[in-house]
């Protein structure tokens, strides 16, 4: 393994990435991280000079709505996904700003 | 001696465009509707959702971007910028990073009053004027509302906000005080509500900024550590929170302290900003491009379209009123100052009432009302019609001025049609001369004292006299016709 990733990444990235890790998981996960990371060095051998970036993979451009309200009222269908619902609202843990 | 300080400031700054739908689907973007009615798979992130792009957010982006003399991308595309926060169903915000739309503009701003003589000629305590970069404008979307239950330990989540199209406008750190910071705003607004683009509203949230300061020693090139601050949705906030970033930066170098790069949140209510907890400013966004949104080929042609569409700015607006009609500078910088106010001025004008006349309404009875009720120049709702027709019934003294602004009220409010209303109200003029004699003979004849004042030669006396009058005739009367008729009388 060429890359080594150290505690304060998985630290890191786990606030990112909102996990709680335990301390096996940790362990676990900085391994995979740097498994991956080789992968994509891998990648990264490869000669890509003057060749344009992919973003998408069918040669399509400007597909455009026109600015017209086409729905409606669909919040109970939309709020029926909530895992909560309270006062027409999804109810998620609390947050801080 | 003490060291002298510079402030470096850039401005973010989020426009809520006026689009009647949102940015990638066909929700409705109206205020006030009932939590979550104005929502779909798409802005609410469901796994298979396709998010469509809206013709007119570009067209407003482009519009925005050609009016602050950007360069338009005419190959643009959408990036995904990763966060995961409640308010933001898709666990990304669709934005844009790799080639935004606007690049490399510039506007020129207007800073008055105090600062230096920096134009050419003008004198001490003379505003200045000065170029503001635009380093870009991006298109992209809103997130929803969070409400926060402290009691029961949970977030409640709105999504009708999600996905209406915004535009983040990143100025360059070009403005070094808070006066300029507000010119510069002022200067976006007024630009952006010609433009149709957006009303622009700090106080409702259709424009906030986040401001980006940074100290450095008066002199020097180099840039300081620079915060962010957030949550400044006042003019007033924007200043006092910059007087307030500048001195505490200040104090941390003066005592050998670092300034810390942070995103710190302006409390108005006790006047300080907090540094977010670090667990909040964790940032890595991740950015890569959207493979659910195709790119944006804007044509030469329509760029061009797009360009003809523009409307006269304010500079010229303001060009034409000087060369067009004798009216004062202060007149026509508030008249010129809302486009709203502007289309208003001259559309009565055009019906054939005189400039100073229509002027006038707006400095002294407009303002006033608006003042009093805290309403925007946008929120005008009488016709230009109805005030052309008001200032005709004071021309042909078919009403006299006190009654005229009892009219106007009632036009303020409810668009009424000032001859409909003054015929309904009876509030004509008595222009009966057999009438008014009679009643200017009993006036005389009640107030012997004022009448014998008057002739002494205490002139003032006579208002009095006026006075009685117009209450006698119910405020109906023409009051220098009363005025003319007392002299006479009184010989
Ligand atoms: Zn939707």
């Amino acid at each position: 393994m060429a890359n080594v990733i150290d505690d304060a990444t998985i630290e890191y990235v786990s606030i990112l990435a909102k996990l709680e890790l335990s301390g096996e998981e940790r362990e676990q996960a900085k391994k995979d991280m740097a498994n991956m990371l080789d992968y994509i060095d891998k990648l990264g051998e490869l000669d890509t000079k003057g060749v344009e970036p992919m973003s998408h993979v069918f040669p399509v451009q400007n597909v455009f709505r026109e600015d017209e309200v086409t729905n409606g009222d669909a919040s109970g269908q939309i709020l029926a996904n909530a895992p909560e619902e309270r006062d027409g609202m999804f109810v998620v843990p609390q947050t801080f700003e | 001696m003490a060291k002298e300080y510079e402030t470096v400031i850039g401005l973010e700054v989020h426009v809520e465009l006026a689009t009647k739908t949102k940015i990638f689907c066909g929700c409705s973007t109206a205020f006030g509707g009932a939590p979550n009615t104005h929502t779909c798979p798409v802005c609410t992130g469901m796994p298979g959702s396709l998010p469509v792009l809206n013709r007119q957010v570009v067209e407003y982006a482009m519009k925005v971007g050609l009016a602050t003399n950007c360069h338009i991308t005419q190959y643009c595309k959408f990036d995904r910028k990763n966060y995961f926060y409640p308010d933001n169903p898709q666990n990304y915000q669709i934005s844009q990073l790799y080639l935004p739309i606007c690049r490399d503009g510039w506007v020129e701003i207007e800073v008055p009053g105090e600062g230096g003589a920096d134009l050419p000629g003008a004198g001490q305590g003379a505003g200045y004027t000065k170029k503001v970069g635009i380093h870009e404008i991006h298109m992209e979307e809103d997130a929803g509302k969070l409400i926060h239950d402290e009691w029961e330990g949970c977030s409640l989540v709105d999504y009708n906000r999600s996905g209406v199209p915004l535009i983040e406008i990143v100025s360059e750190p070009d403005m070094r005080s808070a006066q300029e910071v507000i010119a510069y705003l002022e200067k976006l607004r007024c630009t952006i509500q010609y433009l149709g683009a957006s009303d622009c509203k700090l106080q409702e949230g259709s424009m906030r900024a986040d401001v980006n300061l940074s100290v450095r020693e008066a002199g020097t090139e180099g840039f300081g550590t620079r915060t962010e601050m957030k949550n400044l949705n006042s003019f007033r906030a924007i200043a006092r929170a910059i007087e307030g970033e500048r001195a505490r930066q200040i104090d941390l170098l003066e005592s050998g302290e670092k300034v810390v790069q942070e995103t710190r949140r302006w409390d108005d209510a006790k006047e300080t900003s907090y540094a977010m907890r670090s667990k909040e400013d964790a940032q890595d966004y991740r950015y890569f491009p959207d493979p659910d949104l195709v790119p944006v080929s804007i044509s030469d042609e329509w760029l061009e379209k797009v360009r003809e569409e523009l409307p006269e700015f304010r500079e010229e607006k303001r060009k034409r009123y000087r060369e067009s009609f004798d009216l004062p500078d202060y007149d026509i910088d508030i008249i010129t100052d809302s486009k709203h106010m502007a289309d208003l001025f001259e559309e009565t004008v055009a019906l054939g009432a005189q400039p100073k006349k229509v002027s006038n309404w707006l400095m002294v009875e407009t303002l006033r009302i608006l003042k009093e009720r805290e309403m925007d120049a946008e929120d005008i709702s009488f016709s230009p019609g109805h005030l052309a027709a008001l200032i005709e019934l004071t021309e042909k003294k078919v009403i006299n001025s006190t009654v005229a602004k009892e009219v106007f009220e009632a036009m303020f409010d409810r668009d009424v049609d000032p001859a409909a209303y003054v015929e309904e109200k009876g509030l004509k003029t008595v222009n009966d001369e057999g009438a008014l004699r009679k009643t200017v003979e009993e006036v005389i004849a009640a107030n012997p004292q004022s009448v014998e004042d008057y002739r002494n030669g205490k002139e003032k006396a006579i208002g009095f006299l006026v006075g009685q009058t117009m209450k006698a005739m119910q405020g109906k009367a023409d009051p220098a016709g009363v005025n003319r008729l007392l002299k006479e009388l009184l010989g």
